[in-house]
């Protein structure tokens, strides 16, 4: 049996180890095994992950950012049997996927035995929890939340053209009354893969979050328009705002507008508030591609060309663009670096900071599952006082 | 003594028709929906559910009312409620240790006797910050009625008048939940703690809060703070005796005896009722019974069925 990451629990007997100790393991031995187990099979910090099928090799591929992202499974003796063991903190969320390679032709695939999946822009990867996590219940619809509504809405001339923007008003909306404005960056991805709206929706029922009105705005080009770009930031600060505060009953007041966003929607949000100083008074930025330099090139690629020339200029001079700002980031991510060491920075400039980590990676699910976290930081809702 | 119930949550089984009937009210219900802050008004639910025979008292609306007509009450008003908020503050900073000292107590390695009687000295130092608390609040209410005399001011008596007519033609009270400061603070400016005495009252969630003597703000696991049960006010003190906990099972770590055991400990010898849906108890004057599956929190930890 090949050795096993050194960091594993020593004294724990893995179910694996198990069946691979009396030699030789037969069909229904593996039968048994599998059908006996769900996978990957969690023991205290160990994962094992299982493959049973041709292939001439498989490899598990991952993205934490601290581990080989291909890690080759072991075949149990000459079978069809396939496995592999890692390290897996308790509270991780780890998304991978299978790479089966046959023939010399790598395929990779969702694990078949593992029925856990997340959704992102690019398809779906199977999910590995780890000890102790569990999917909050506020990302789940709740049956007793009084929904929120949508509705669609298009701006014309803007700096980026016609833009699309879809408007969550809560539950019990009134004119009579007055809300603070969230402004989300890939708000469409927000509301598919990071269930924004349940979110949104539960959060406000359960009194965590004060009712608000979110702006979800669905970008065009983002990887153009997202760092740093003037037009972007006159587009949310010139246009989008002035007509969301004509249209609806908001607080006209910098502590009740919220920029949000994820990865380069982060750099959008910090960006913007960074170019409309006093103007919006929360942030919200989870896992933000902060990427930049103390000498020499980036070695992040062109696409974060003009993100670092933003991040350089930011760290030199960073102002005060908000009033409090919400900071998360996975530590399974890349970006983690880069997040920790804003901090201190943003902190600098007397904005009031809560950051948070949280083992995981750069994906919608980890966003989602720090929304509760920061918007009831952001915009507390009425919990304490109300019983309804 | 004042007669009456006091139910959990109404919005998904109502019960509060029962409990007018428990009562024997015979004749129009008065509702005070105030809790419900700007939609005090939306009360069409619970009309049906009082079989079309309750008239709103609207006392937001009418707080509102007179605080356009008299700005002096209202900037004395907003001045008061202010500083309740500063002592609310220092009374958090202060509470925050205690209860550390009690957990910490309870989870120190040493003997059960020396635990137990260590335990019952950091309890009492929470229950003397908070009836240090409560006195606090009552001075600053008080010293509110003495300078600005509310009820003898003009935009007050007008609402008072028109309350009174309301009251002298109701056979019972219904005060629902909501924003329980709202609430409280509505009920107080008008003086109808005693106004109401005499009715039967049905009170659910807030509204079973500020009819007690104290009203306990509580949650086990807010997302942000350490979710420290904390005491607001001394509530109207009609219902003497027991604390009610409106959507215990959702707001409380029921399954944690330690939390328990200091909860109840604290609050006692008044009784720690959790009131979810479908639970109640009934008053009849000093003496009162619960209906089935409400439970107390008792000091053992324990939760057990008061039926």
């Amino acid at each position: 049996m090949p050795a096993m990451n050194t960091r594993l629990n020593p004294p724990m007997k893995l179910a694996i180890q198990s069946l691979l100790a009396h030699g030789p393991v037969d069909a229904a031995a593996i039968d048994k095994f599998l059908k006996t187990h769900s996978f990957p099979l969690i023991e205290g910090r160990n994962a094992t992950f299982v493959y049973r099928g041709p292939g001439d090799q498989v490899n598990l591929r991952h993205w934490v950012f601290g581990l080989g992202s291909s890690q080759p499974f072991t075949r149990v003796g000459n079978s069809d049997f396939w496995y592999h063991t890692l390290e897996l903190p308790p509270q991780s969320r780890v998304e991978y996927k299978l790479e089966v390679i046959l023939g010399g032709v790598g395929t990779w695939i969702r694990d078949p035995f593992n029925p856990n999946l997340a959704h992102d822009p690019f398809g779906a990867n199977s999910v590995a929890h780890g000890q102790g996590y569990k999917t909050p219940g506020w990302t789940e619809h709740d049956p007793e939340a009084r929904p929120g509504t949508m509705v669609e809405t298009q701006l014309e001339n803007t700096p980026l053209g016609t833009q699309r923007v879809s408007i969550y008003l809560p539950a019990r909306f009134r004119e009579s009354r007055r809300y603070p404005l969230l402004i989300v960056h890939d708000g469409g991805d927000y509301m598919r893969y990071a269930a924004l709206k349940t979110v949104l929706d539960n959060l406000i029922h359960r009194l965590e979050v004060a009712p608000l009105v979110a702006a979800v705005t669905h970008p065009g080009d983002r990887i153009g328009e997202y760092p740093n770009n003037p037009s972007h930031a006159a587009f949310i600060a010139e246009h989008l705002l002035p007509f969301m505060e004509s249209r609806y009953p908001l607080y006209a007041a910098p502590a009740a507008r919220c920029l949000m966003g994820a990865s380069f929607g982060g750099v959008a949000s910090l960006s913007t508030a960074w170019r409309y100083p006093g103007t919006f008074g929360r942030l919200l930025l989870q896992s933000g591609s902060f990427a930049f330099t103390d000498i020499g090139e980036s070695k992040r690629g062109p696409v974060f060309a003009r993100v670092v020339e933003f991040v350089n200029a930011f760290r030199e001079s960073p102002g005060r663009p908000s009033d409090k700002v919400y900071l998360s980031c996975g530590t399974y991510e890349s970006l983690i670096y880069e997040n920790r060491s804003l901090v201190p920075l943003l902190q600098s400039t007397g904005m009031e900071v809560k950051y948070e980590e949280a083992r995981d990676g750069h994906n919608w699910e980890n966003w989602r599952d720090r929304l509760r976290s920061g918007l009831s930081w952001l915009f507390p809702g009425p919990l304490w006082m109300v019983y309804e | 003594m004042t007669r009456g119930v006091l139910l959990g949550p109404q919005r998904h089984h109502q019960i509060v028709d029962k409990a007018a009937d428990m009562l024997g009210i015979d004749g129009q219900i008065a509702a005070v929906t105030a809790g419900w802050q700007e939609r005090e008004a939306e009360d069409q639910e619970l009309c049906a559910a009082l079989g079309n025979r309750a008239v709103n008292l609207m006392l937001h609306a009418r707080a509102e009312t007179a605080f356009r007509e008299d700005p002096e009450l209202f900037a004395a008003h907003r001045a008061k409620q202010d500083r309740l908020r500063q002592l609310q503050d220092l009374y958090r900073l202060r509470l925050a240790s205690h209860l550390k000292a009690a957990r910490r107590v309870q989870q120190a390695q040493a003997p059960r006797d020396l635990i137990e009687s260590e335990l019952e000295e950091a309890v009492q130092a929470i229950r003397l910050l908070d009836a240090h608390h409560v006195a606090k609040t009552q001075h600053i209410q008080k010293d509110f009625d003495r300078k600005v005399k509310p009820l003898e001011r003009p935009a007050v008596v007008k609402q008072l008048k028109e309350i009174e007519a309301i009251l002298a033609g109701c056979a019972g009270v219904a005060i629902a939940g909501g924003h329980v400061a709202v609430l409280y603070n509505r009920l107080r400016l008008f003086d109808l703690g005693p106004r109401l005495a005499d009715l039967p009252i049905i009170a659910w969630s807030a509204g079973a809060m500020v009819v007690a003597s104290r009203i306990v703000l509580f949650h086990d696991s807010p997302p942000q703070g350490r979710g420290n049960a904390e005491v607001l006010e001394g509530g109207l003190g009609l219902f003497p005796g027991v604390v009610p906990l409106p959507h215990a099972r959702r707001r409380l770590n029921l399954q944690d005896p330690g939390r328990i055991t200091v909860f109840a400990r604290r609050f006692a010898p008044a009784t720690c009722v959790a009131l979810d849906e479908r639970c109640f108890i009934h008053f009849e004057g000093p003496r009162w019974s619960a209906g089935a599956n409400t439970f107390q929190l008792r000091t053992d930890g324990h939760l057990v069925a008061l039926h």
